[in-house]
């Protein structure tokens, strides 16, 4: 088992490594003035927001346990409280990391 | 080789109210209790911080591992999560390179492309002189990267202490900063429509495929707003 830990290891950094080395060969060719980079840059955003919106929505593990509705009072209050707060990002997390852990033990 | 000035400049990033340093070490302490429970020695759950440093995809092969999936499926269930890292790489090396600088540099620095760090660059580079951002980046990508290595030991030690309640509530941290932090990137645009479309196209594709969700759903969002941008001149 120990070494197909290592290797599943290897395997798994490998697989990451790849899109961030093949970004960096395709970057040397892209000029931060040129449409495609804007293009990326578009689908960079979106992508990170797809991913977010998909843990939020369609989450596995400790999240899966909880309530939809529970789930989609904390981020729209925790994003109340990231403006409330003038945009401080330690707030907000700790917040909603306290209630969420209040709401899934009482409710 | 490195600008020591500009290296701790990027370093202490991880302090203040933008702070990512919270919301990495919670969901790095559940993934380090996560390997453990997975039947990882502690220095396994180290090196898999220490080299993949990227959390969907260290989810994914916890996950994988555990429904006994073969070597080939994690690499393509790995690969498939964290190809976001593609564009976001493209959409952030050349805002560093400069001709001044040796190019090992990006080819060893892009390890530290992760959500976090990259939005933190993406939202300071215009501050800093355009050959100096590649030591700048280094900085925050060596401080993100160290409190996510260091959160995941203390989540392995600490994995007798941390009950479901308290993983559910590390569990939703990186969730909210990510989507604070979108939030406050939404400054063109182009950029907030891509965030609006991705967040609506990404689940709506979960529907046709659950792997390919993100992939799918992002590239049509992204190229939506871009070409609508273009077209309103912004």
């Amino acid at each position: 088992m120990a070494t197909n830990i290592l290797v599943v290891i290897i395997v798994t950094s490998f697989a990451t490594y790849l899109s961030r080395f093949l970004g960096v060969v395709s970057a040397e060719k892209i000029k931060e003035t040129s449409k495609m980079f804007r293009w990326f840059n578009c689908l960079a955003y979106s992508t990170l927001a797809a991913l977010i919106a998909r843990i939020v929505i369609f989450p596995s593990g400790a999240l899966s346990e909880v309530d939809y509705l529970i789930r989609f009072i904390v981020v729209i209050s925790s994003i109340v409280v990231y403006y409330l707060t003038k945009k401080n990002l330690v707030y907000p997390t700790l917040f909603s990391a306290i209630i969420l852990s209040l709401f899934s033990s009482y409710l | 080789m490195i600008n020591s000035k500009y290296f701790f400049k990027g370093f202490k990033s991880i302090k203040g109210i933008g702070s990512p340093a919270i919301a990495l070490g919670a969901s790095f302490v559940a993934i380090g209790a996560l390997l453990k429970n997975l039947g990882f020695t502690i220095q396994e759950s180290f090196f898999s911080t220490f080299l993949t440093y990227a959390l969907p995809g260290s989810l994914v092969m916890a996950e994988s591992m555990f429904l006994g999936a073969s070597l080939i499926n994690i690499f393509i269930a790995v690969w498939l999560v964290n190809a976001r890292l593609y564009p976001m790489t493209v959409a952030l090396m050349p805002l560093l390179m400069h001709e001044n600088q040796p190019r090992w540099k990006y080819y060893l620095s892009c390890h530290f492309i992760a959500v976090s760090s990259w939005l933190i660059m993406k939202d300071n580079y215009e501050n800093i002189e355009k050959k100096n951002r590649i030591d700048f980046w280094i900085g925050i990508g060596t401080a993100t990267w160290s409190v996510a290595i260091l959160s995941t030991i203390i989540g392995f030690i600490a994995s007798d202490f941390l009950n479901k309640d308290i993983l559910i509530g590390l569990a939703i941290v990186n969730p909210i900063y990510f989507i604070c932090m979108m939030i406050g990137a939404m400054k063109t645009f182009q950029i907030s429509l891509s965030v609006i479309l991705g967040i609506i196209l990404g689940p709506a594709f979960y529907f046709l495929s659950p792997e390919w969700c993100i992939l799918f759903g992002g590239i049509t969002a992204g190229t939506i707003a871009f070409l609508l941008g273009e077209k309103n001149g912004d």
